[in-house]
C-alpha cells in the first residue's frame, strides 16, 4: 500500500439542455457560424438588462432533487468580476453564496463491487463565456459569442474521492445522471460535459489535506484519469524529493500526457464577487419543486435496482445496462419479446451488440440491429436452432446487412444439425478418415478427443448440435 | 403662434387632437428656439431635426385619421442615457461618442408608441455620474436662470432645455437625485417614480439598483401625462413591477383635506436659510390647502450620502466594465497587447470623475473590504428603508427641499468631490428606498428658482402628482420663464 493518499474534488460543468440561453432568447445550438447565436444581451450592449430562463432553473431542481440535495428557497445571482475579451460584460453571472442546489449525495460502484457515497457540496447556476479564436487568424485574436450566455450547471463534489478511478467513476455517474434527467446531452467532445479536477496528496492516515492545484478543462474521462494520476505522482514525487506543492492552476496537454502551471494563487483574479442587482432573487415554494419531482424520471440507481429484481441480472450487469436510458431501455425491449432468457439477453446487450457499435463509434439509438432482431436470435440461441458460435456469425452478417437472423440462417443454412443419423455418418466417415488419430485415442489419448470434436464441426460447416456432437463421438470413439 | 412654447405639454396634445395647429408647426417652433439657444445652454448632444420633421409629418397624418396617442405629435427630448436606434446615443461620454443603438430603449419605444416626437439628446453628466452637468465630454450646461450657473446634474440638458422652453418635456434618469436637483436648480418640475415602475432596459446602467426612468416638465400635471405613457412593466427588464400603472392625469385633482405631511428634521438640517424660508412657506400653503404637518425623523437618514457613495460606484465599476474597446464604443489606435487595448481605451474614453467612481467601486468589492463597505452598507440602506417605511406609517408624504442651495458658480464645487456629492444630500434617500419623489418649483432666492421636494410611498406616483399639483394650482412659480427665453 502507498504511503500516500490522493484526494480529489471535482467541478462538473454540465450544459443544461435549453432551447435559449440562460439570460436572453438566443438559441443554444453548438457549431453555428460565429456570432449568429449572439444577441445584444450575449454582447453586452449598452442598456440591455437579463432575463432568467424559467427552464434553466426547473433544470437545476431536477438535478437536485436527484442528486438528494436541499433545494434553496432563496437563491441568488452574482456578478464575477473580471476582464477577457470573450466576457462580454466584464463579468460572469453566475452564483456564488446563494447557490440553489446544496449538499447532495451520489453514490459510486468500485471495481470490486462495492458502493461509496460521494458529497455533492453545492451545484450552482451560471452563465458560459464566448470563445477565443486564434486559428487560421494570424497575429489577430477572433471572438465567437455564440457560446456566450449558455446556461451551465456547475456541480462541485465534496474533496472525498481517493483515485482517478474513483473520480473517473463519480464523474461518469453524474454524466449518466444528467442525461437521465434529460437537462444536458452529455457530449463532451462539444464541452458540453467537462471538469476542473482538484488534486492534492497527503500522508495516508493523515487528516489534514495537502496544498491542492486545480486541473483546468478536463472533457473526456480518459484525460480525467490520466490528469489526475500525473498530477498526484508529481506532487508525491516534488514531496518526496523535499519539495512543496504550490496552489496554483494547471492545464493538462493531453499530447504529452502531463500538466503543467497556468497560474499561481498569487496571480490569481479578486473576482470582486456581489448581488447582481438586475436580477431579482430566485424564489422557489414547494408548490413548484413537489411539480418538478414529479417530473423525474426513473433514476439509474433505481432502474439498476429494479433490473436485479425484475430479470435476476447481477448488480454489475444491471450497472452496465442502466448506465443510459436509451440502453435499459433497448434490453427491456429486448427482454419482453424472449421474457425466458433475460441473462442471455443481457450477455448479448452488453457483449457483441456493445462491442459493435463501440467499433463503428455507434449509439445505442442507431437502430442498426433493432431490439426486435437481436431479441429473435436471443430466441433462436435459446431454441437450438443455432448454437452460440454460429450466432455470433450471424450478428455479423445482421450487422452488416440489417437482415433478420431467420433470413441469414435460411440463405446461409446456418440451422443446427440435430438430427442424430445425419451426426453419426459424419463421425463414422471421419473416423474412417483418420485410424491412426482413432488408434491412439483408444489406447488412451483422451485430448485426441477435441481433434475429433473440431474435424466434425469442419465437415458440418459448424452446425452440428454441439450437446448431441459430444454425446455421440464419445460413445462412437469408444468403440 | 409664437406662445406655442408657453403652452403646457398637456394643452399641446390638445391642441393637436383639436387641430389648432400641426405637429410640423410645433416641432418648427420648438427646433427653432433649439437653433437660437444651443449655443448659450448646451443642453442637447444631438439635435434631430429633419428626423423630427418627418416624424411630425407622420403624426399630422395619424392625427388627420383620428389615430390613438396621447401625446400624437407632441415633441419632447430624450436624455443621451436612453438607447435610440439610428440615432447616437453617447451617455455624455467620449467612450459612446461613436455610439449608435441598433435598438430603442423601452422608455424610447413607449413614447414614440404614444406618438412623441423626438427632438434630439440632451446633454448629461458624464454616464450620469455628476451633481452639475460639468463632467460631460460635450461641455458644461448652463443654467437658464444664469449663464454662469450650472443647472444641476446628472439630467442637466434636459432641464435646462425644459425650463429655457425648447422643449415641453424631456426625459431624465434620477440615481441619486438626477431628476430633482436639476428640476430644482431650474425651477421646473421633476419626478423620479419608485423603482421599477419604469423599465430600465435600454437605459444605459450607471448604478442598477438606484437607476429609475423619469420626466421633467413645466408642471405636475404634464409629468403625470408623460410618466403615464412610459410606465409600466417590462419583461425585458426583471425588477420592473408587474403592477398596474394608475391614470396618473385623472388622479390629479385628487383633494388635499386630511392630508397628513411630514416634515422631516433630518431635511432642515444643513439648510440654507433663505432657502428654509421658502419651504417654510410652501408648507403654509399646503397647511391652507387642508393638510396636516407634524415632524417626523429619519435617524438613519444622515448615512445616505456615504452609503451611496459605495453602493453607486460599486454597481457603476461593474456596470461599466463593458466598455473594453472590444465590441462598441472607444478603442484606442493600435494596440499593443490586449492589456493596452483595455488600459488605453479606457483610460482615454473615460473621464475623471467616472474614473474616480469606478476606481472606488473597485475597491469596496476587494476581496478585504467587501464586508466593511458593501456589505456594511446595504445593511445600513436596509435601515434607511426601515426608516422610511416607519414613517409612512404616521404620515402621507414627506415634504422638504430638494437642495440645500440653489444653483452654484460653473467650476465652484469641481475641486472638491465631497462637496460636488453633498449637494445629493436631501435626494439620496427616496433611491435607496427606491420611492417615488418629485421636486416643484416653490419660490426664489435671489433671482434663483428654489425646489420643493414630496416623497411618498412606494408606488404612490399619483398621490407625489396630486399633492405637486395642488400646489400648482395655488401658487404660479412654475409659471416663471428665465429672463430671455420668453
Amino acid at each position: 500500500m502507498s504511503a500516500w493518499e490522493t484526494v480529489i474534488g471535482l467541478e462538473i460543468h454540465a450544459q443544461l439542455a435549453t432551447k435559449s440561453k440562460i439570460f436572453s432568447g438566443s438559441a443554444t445550438r453548438y457549431g453555428a457560424p460565429p456570432n449568429s447565436q449572439a444577441s445584444l444581451v450575449d454582447l453586452g450592449y449598452p442598456g440591455v438588462l437579463p432575463v432568467l430562463n424559467g427552464e434553466a432553473v426547473r433544470m437545476a431542481v431536477k438535478l437536485g432533487l436527484a442528486l438528494n440535495a436541499t433545494i434553496a428557497p432563496r437563491s441568488v445571482f452574482a456578478r464575477k468580476n473580471y476582464f477577457y475579451p470573450d466576457l462580454p460584460k466584464g463579468y460572469q453571472i453566475s452564483q456564488y453564496e446563494l447557490p440553489i442546489v446544496a449538499q447532495g449525495s451520489l453514490e459510486i460502484v468500485l471495481e470490486d463491487g462495492s458502493t461509496r457515497k460521494i458529497g455533492v457540496t453545492r451545484a450552482h447556476l451560471e452563465e458560459d463565456a464566448g470563445k477565443s479564436l486564434h486559428e487560421g487568424l494570424p497575429g489577430l485574436t477572433g471572438i465567437d459569442l455564440n457560446r456566450a450566455g449558455t446556461p451551465l450547471v456547475e456541480i462541485v463534489s465534496e474533496p472525498e474521492l481517493r483515485s482517478a478511478r474513483e473520480a473517473v467513476a463519480y464523474m461518469k455517474k453524474v454524466h449518466t445522471l444528467v442525461r437521465y434527467l434529460e437537462i444536458c446531452d452529455g457530449n463532451m467532445q462539444e464541452g458540453s460535459f467537462r471538469c476542473d479536477a482538484n488534486v492534492s496528496v497527503r500522508k495516508a492516515g493523515t487528516q489534514k489535506f495537502g496544498t491542492r492545484a486545480e486541473i483546468k478543462n478536463l472533457n473526456s474521462f480518459r484525460f480525467v484519469e490520466r490528469a489526475i494520476n500525473y498530477e498526484a505522482a508529481r506532487q508525491i514525487e516534488l514531496l518526496e524529493s523535499g519539495g512543496t506543492v504550490v496552489q496554483e492552476t494547471r492545464l493538462y496537454d493531453p499530447d504529452k500526457g502531463e500538466t503543467r502551471s497556468m497560474r499561481s494563487k498569487e496571480e490569481a483574479n479578486d473576482y470582486r464577487y456581489f448581488p447582481d442587482p438586475d436580477l431579482l432573487p430566485v424564489e422557489l415554494d414547494a408548490a413548484f419543486i413537489d411539480s418538478v419531482r414529479q417530473t423525474l424520471p426513473e433514476l439509474p440507481d433505481q432502474k439498476a435496482a429494479r433490473l436485479v429484481r425484475d430479470y435476476a441480472l447481477s448488480a454489475y450487469d444491471a450497472g452496465v445496462l442502466s448506465a443510459s436510458r436509451e440502453l435499459a431501455a433497448y434490453y427491456e425491449e429486448v427482454v419482453r419479446a424472449v421474457p425466458k432468457e433475460p441473462k442471455l439477453a443481457a450477455n448479448w446487450v452488453m457483449g457483441e451488440l456493445a462491442a459493435a457499435l463501440n467499433k463503428d463509434n455507434l449509439e445505442i439509438t442507431c437502430g442498426r440491429i433493432p431490439a426486435a432482431h437481436l431479441a429473435a436470435l436471443v430466441a433462436r440461441i435459446a431454441d437450438a436452432t443455432i448454437s452460440g458460435k454460429i450466432a455470433k456469425e450471424v450478428f455479423e452478417v445482421m450487422w452488416a446487412e440489417g437482415s433478420t437472423p431467420d433470413a441469414v440462417i435460411e440463405a446461409k443454412g446456418l440451422r443446427q444439425i440435430t438430427d442424430t443419423a445425419t451426426i453419426e455418418r459424419v463421425i463414422d466417415e471421419v473416423m474412417a478418415k483418420n485410424p491412426g488419430q482413432l488408434a491412439d485415442y483408444r489406447a488412451g489419448k483422451d485430448k485426441l478427443f477435441g481433434f475429433f470434436v473440431g474435424q466434425v464441426m469442419k465437415a458440418t460447416g459448424g452446425k452440428a448440435n454441439p450437446a448431441q456432437l459430444n454425446a455421440l463421438l464419445k460413445q462412437k470413439l469408444g468403440g | 403662434m409664437s406662445e406655442l412654447h408657453h403652452t403646457s405639454l398637456t394643452a399641446l396634445a390638445a391642441g393637436l387632437r383639436a387641430r389648432r395647429f400641426s405637429s410640423v408647426e410645433l416641432v418648427r417652433a420648438f427646433l427653432a428656439r433649439i437653433d437660437r439657444h444651443q449655443g448659450a445652454l448646451n443642453a442637447f448632444i444631438s439635435v434631430t431635426g429633419e428626423r423630427a420633421l418627418k416624424e411630425a409629418q407622420a403624426a399630422d397624418a395619424a392625427l388627420a385619421a383620428g389615430a390613438p396617442g396621447a401625446l400624437l405629435g407632441v415633441p419632447i427630448a430624450h436624455k443621451d442615457i436612453f438607447c435610440t436606434r439610428g440615432v447616437r446615443t453617447t451617455c455624455g461620454s467620449r467612450m459612446l461618442d461613436n455610439f449608435v443603438a441598433p435598438y430603442d430603449a423601452t422608455v424610447v419605444a413607449k413614447l414614440k408608441a404614444a406618438g412623441a416626437v423626438m427632438l434630439g439628446k440632451t446633454n448629461m453628466d458624464e454616464f450620469a455620474m455628476g451633481s452639475s452637468n460639468e463632467t460631460s465630454y460635450y461641455g458644461a450646461v448652463r443654467n437658464p436662470w444664469n449663464p454662469q450657473l450650472v443647472p444641476g446634474g446628472s439630467s442637466g440638458g434636459s432641464a435646462a432645455a425644459v425650463a429655457a422652453r425648447l422643449v415641453p418635456g424631456a426625459t431624465a434618469t434620477d440615481t441619486g437625485g438626477s431628476i430633482r436637483q436639476p428640476a430644482a436648480l431650474c425651477g421646473i418640475t421633476g419626478i423620479k417614480p419608485t423603482y421599477g415602475r419604469v423599465s430600465r432596459y435600454g437605459m444605459i446602467a450607471f448604478a442598477s439598483s438606484l437607476d429609475q426612468g423619469g420626466v421633467l416638465t413645466n408642471s405636475a400635471a404634464d409629468a403625470a401625462l408623460m410618466l403615464r405613457e412610459m410606465a409600466g412593466f417590462d419583461p425585458r427588464d426583471s425588477t420592473s413591477v408587474e403592477r398596474e400603472v394608475p391614470d396618473y392625469v385623472a388622479a390629479l385633482e385628487a383633494p388635499l383635506t386630511g392630508l397628513k405631511v411630514g416634515l422631516l428634521k433630518e431635511f432642515f438640517e444643513g439648510l440654507e436659510r433663505e432657502n428654509e424660508a421658502r419651504i417654510r412657506e410652501a408648507l403654509r400653503i399646503y397647511e391652507g390647502l387642508g393638510a396636516k404637518l407634524t415632524e417626523v425623523s429619519l435617524p438613519n437618514l444622515p448615512l445616505s450620502v456615504p452609503v451611496y457613495y459605495v453602493v453607486a460606484p460599486a454597481e457603476c465599476s461593474s456596470n461599466l466594465a463593458r466598455f473594453d474597446g472590444v465590441r462598441f464604443g472607444h478603442r484606442c489606435e493600435n494596440p499593443r497587447d490586449l492589456r493596452d487595448l483595455y488600459c488605453r481605451s479606457r483610460g482615454e474614453g473615460f473621464g475623471a470623475e467616472v474614473k474616480r467612481r469606478i476606481m472606488t467601486g473597485t475597491y469596496v468589492l476587494s476581496a478585504g473590504y467587501y464586508d466593511a463597505y458593501y456589505l456594511k452598507a446595504q445593511r445600513v440602506r436596509q435601515l434607511i428603508n426601515a426608516d422610511f417605511i416607519r414613517a409612512f406609517q404616521s404620515v402621507d408624504v414627506l415634504i422638504g427641499p430638494t437642495t440645500p442651495t440653489p444653483a452654484f458658480e460653473i467650476g465652484a464645487k469641481t475641486a472638491d468631490p465631497i462637496t460636488m456629492y453633498l449637494n445629493d444630500i436631501y435626494t439620496i434617500g427616496a433611491n435607496l428606498a427606491g420611492l417615488p419623489a418629485a421636486s416643484v418649483p416653490c419660490g426664489f432666492v435671489g433671482a434663483l428658482p428654489v425646489g420643493l421636494q414630496v416623497v411618498g410611498p412606494h408606488f404612490s406616483e399619483a398621490r407625489v402628482l396630486a399633492v405637486a399639483h395642488a400646489f400648482q394650482r395655488a401658487t404660479d412659480w412654475h409659471t416663471r420663464v428665465p429672463q430671455g427665453y420668453a
